[in-house]
């Protein structure tokens, strides 16, 4: 599936300082999975066409390239300037297996395919595994979700809103398959949340 | 293989404006940087041109195939610089080429959007791809005379009475 | 108890300019630019091309300016400069069957379509120092004439006619193309990237190991299929654009190695291939590559594993000269500590190896005595 960047606003609203802003944006993205549950603030370094989000359309700058093979859920991949854009900007190619995707990017959390169907890495090599990025519409708002594990100090609560039903199953199912199993990252306009494979997700407080 | 080779090669492009396209930046990543610098230099009502990305440098991995014609492998990399230009008339033009000039190829990427634009693609056809083409043309020619004058003429030598 | 030690700072700094000093050498002796040795040193700059991996013409004679001559530091440097590259993406396979060719002969066809083209060769040469080339003589212009154009067959399709060799060689369908740069190395290989490691293997680790076959380590009876030397198109496709776009001309050695083989339970006898392909000018690592390629396929093509050459784990663990020489060369870091270790090791050993000693020659003396 090749994504030919014919409209012009493909090519705008990337980094304006690629080196700097990329390495900005990979720390924090890096200090929100080593921190999970903590919110890290976002700067939108990059103007994608929306739907996509500018958070998410710099994660997309920083990370993805020629190497790494993207999934979008349909409301993406129907859209020609989301797809030209993340061409233009990263040259990842995409693909329609989610069990291929090194990356899914999803902008309708609601609507996200079972966990389990991304890659899941192998027992050798549990990093070949699909590390989905959602959308959502705000990191604060919803209902209390209590976090623990794994670089987390006692416990962390969260109230994402606009995550998919039944997430908390998923999730639990996620855990179970450690150590493959996929990332999340949660992103929102105002920042993004990072929830590793590792880190335990339970109602409440 | 070799005719799964030769299809490839075949392969009709979508369009003859997408070929003349192609062929156009071909020969402007195998022109010169003064070639470039000089025709922009001259260029008649120069549009404003505003960078898109680059230029930037990197690398692309060359592949070659088992036996020549078989299942692809990597070989090694090469270092490849690409740019992309606006112009102030809208036009968004790419370039890739290899080596390390990155004037070149934001000359490049310029020339690419000028030939996008109908009121400017005969004039960098004329008096860029043209002429380019033609000094690459006689290039080639002459190195390959110069193999040729190296091409053994067997011949056979008779020996014995009958 | 472990004790730290630091210093050498000023030592390392003046030697660092001393390297800049001696590189110089003498300063009324005119330095040397990149264009100079690009142009007089091809054959150095294409091998270090080949070895470092990377095709840079400017970058590889930099390097070879800056390493005042000494190949595998060379190669070094550029290996690790391309570390600072973002990749863009993959080219399409070149096609070797357009290339212009420069250099084209045949062992195995006198007349064959295209012709032998002996090209810019040192062979035929009397390897007689030319004392002439010790000045800035003029040099004649070369000789032409017309020559023939378009596609060149390579002598594997002529041979193919009969059927009585193997195919290019193929992988799978579903197989993803290996990339030793991306992927860490896992025994056995698939031929992709063993072939990629020894694209960029030490011209003389493969040459001596091509060698060694010749001389009955895994014999292989090669004949030079045919060897080429041009230029060859780079193309890659540009997601932006959506279509493929020609980026530039590389050139490349190839060598069709022809094997006779006698057949096994597996294929019939026909004549096997082994292939090499290098950048630059350098016909003796790509016939060393595609003779070590042949005896590597031992397995594959149900031959008994007699000899080091047919041994992957063993010719491409130990083919690449910047891992080669960083672990041999690391033995001249400081390793104080850990001599000292064996250093009481060995006292201790000794000491009971002479305890040991003494008790014996006092028994000795004791059963003499009792005698």
């Amino acid at each position: 599936m090749t994504a030919q960047a014919t409209h012009s606003s493909a090519f705008q609203g990337g980094f304006a300082n690629p080196v700097f802003d990329g390495q900005s944006v990979f720390r924090q993205v890096m200090n929100a999975l080593a921190r999970p549950g903590m919110k890290t603030a976002f700067d939108g370094l990059t103007e994608p066409p929306s739907p996509l989000i500018a958070t998410v359309g710099s994660i997309a700058a920083t990370l993805f390239d020629h190497d790494t093979k993207i999934w979008l859920d349909p409301v993406l991949s129907r859209n020609e300037a989301v797809a030209g854009w993340l061409t233009f900007h990263t040259s990842a190619p995409m693909t329609r297996q989610t069990l291929d995707a090194d990356f899914a990017v999803l902008a309708d959390g609601t609507a996200m395919p079972s966990l389990e169907s991304f890659a899941q890495g192998t027992q050798e090599y549990p990093d070949r595994s699909t590390t989905l990025i959602i959308q959502i519409e705000a990191l604060e708002g919803g209902r209390d979700l209590r976090l623990t594990g794994p670089g987390i100090k006692d416990f962390q609560t969260i109230a994402p809103q606009g995550l998919p039903e039944h997430f908390l199953e998923q999730w639990a199912g996620n855990r179970s398959r450690f150590p493959r199993g996929v990332d999340i990252i949660l992103a929102a306009g105002e920042g993004i949340i990072g929830l590793p494979r590792t880190v335990k997700i339970e109602i409440g407080s | 293989m070799a005719e799964a080779t030769q299809q490839l090669h075949e392969q009709a492009p979508a369009n003859p404006e997408q070929a003349a396209r192609q062929r156009a930046m071909a020969v402007l990543a195998r022109a010169s940087g003064s070639e470039l610098a000089k025709a922009w230099d001259a260029w008649p009502d120069r549009p404003d041109v505003s960078p898109v990305r680059g230029p930037e440098t990197g690398l692309v991995m060359v592949r070659g195939r088992i036996g020549g014609g078989g299942a692809p492998f990597n070989f090694g990399e090469a270092t490849v610089t690409r740019a992309t230009v606006k112009l102030s008339t809208g036009h968004v033009g790419h370039a890739y080429a290899l080596g390390a000039d990155k004037d070149k190829v934001r000359h490049a990427a310029i020339f690419d959007a000028l030939w996008q634009d109908d009121a400017t693609r005969s004039a960098v056809e004329d008096q860029l791809v043209a002429p380019i083409c033609k000094r690459l043309d006689s290039e080639d020619t002459r190195r390959r005379d110069e193999t040729a004058a190296t091409r053994v003429d067997f011949f056979t030598m008779v020996r014995g009475e009958d | 108890m472990y004790v730290a030690v630091k210093g050498g700072e000023a030592a390392i700094s003046n030697a660092h300019q001393l390297l800049a000093d001696r590189r110089r050498g003498d300063r009324s002796v005119p330095a040397m630019t990149i264009e100079q040795i690009v142009e007089q040193l091809g054959l150095a700059v294409d091998r270090i091309m080949s070895e470092g991996s990377l095709y840079d013409k400017e970058l590889a004679a930099l390097a070879f300016k800056q390493a005042r001559g000494d190949m595998i530091e060379a190669i070094f440097l550029l290996r690790a400069y391309r570390t600072t590259l973002p990749r863009f993406g993959y080219s399409n396979p070149i096609d070797t069957g357009d290339m212009l060719i420069e250099r084209r002969i045949s062992a195995t066809y006198k007349d064959l379509p295209g012709g032998q083209l002996l090209g810019p060769t040192f062979d035929y040469t009397h390897r007689l120092l030319d004392p002439q080339l010790k000045g800035d003589e003029v040099v004649d212009e070369p000789q032409s004439r017309d020559a023939e154009t378009g596609h060149t067959p390579r002598v594997s399709e002529i041979l193919d006619q009969e059927g009585l060799i193997e195919g290019d060689g193929e992988l799978p369908d579903d197989h993803r193309t290996g990339d030793l740069t991306r992927e860490p190395m896992e025994f056995p290989m698939t031929r992709d990237t063993r072939l990629q490691a020894l694209s960029r293997g030490d011209e003389g680790f493969l040459l001596a190991l091509a060698y060694s076959t010749q001389r009955g380590y895994a014999r292989s009876h090669p004949f030079a299929g045919e060897i080429r030397i041009g230029e060859v198109e780079v193309e890659i496709d540009v997601p932006e654009l959506g279509f493929a776009v020609s980026i530039g001309r590389i050139r490349v050695t190839e060598c069709q190695m022809v094997n006779q083989f006698k057949g096994s339970a597996k294929p019939p006898p026909q004549f096997t291939r082994g292939y090499g392909l290098v950048f630059g000018q350098s016909e003796r690592k790509a016939m060393s590559m595609s003779m070590v390629d042949r005896t590597l396929r031992a397995t594959e093509l149900g031959e008994d594993l007699t000899a080091p050459a047919q041994d992957e784990e063993f010719v491409i663990s130990h083919s690449d000269n910047v891992q080669a020489t960083g672990f041999v060369e690391h033995l001249k870091l400081p390793h104080y500590v850990d001599f000292q270790a064996e250093l009481d090791l060995v006292r201790r050993m000794r000491s009971e190896f002479d305890a040991r000693q003494d008790g014996a020659e006092e028994q000795g003396d004791n059963l003499e005595a009792a005698e």
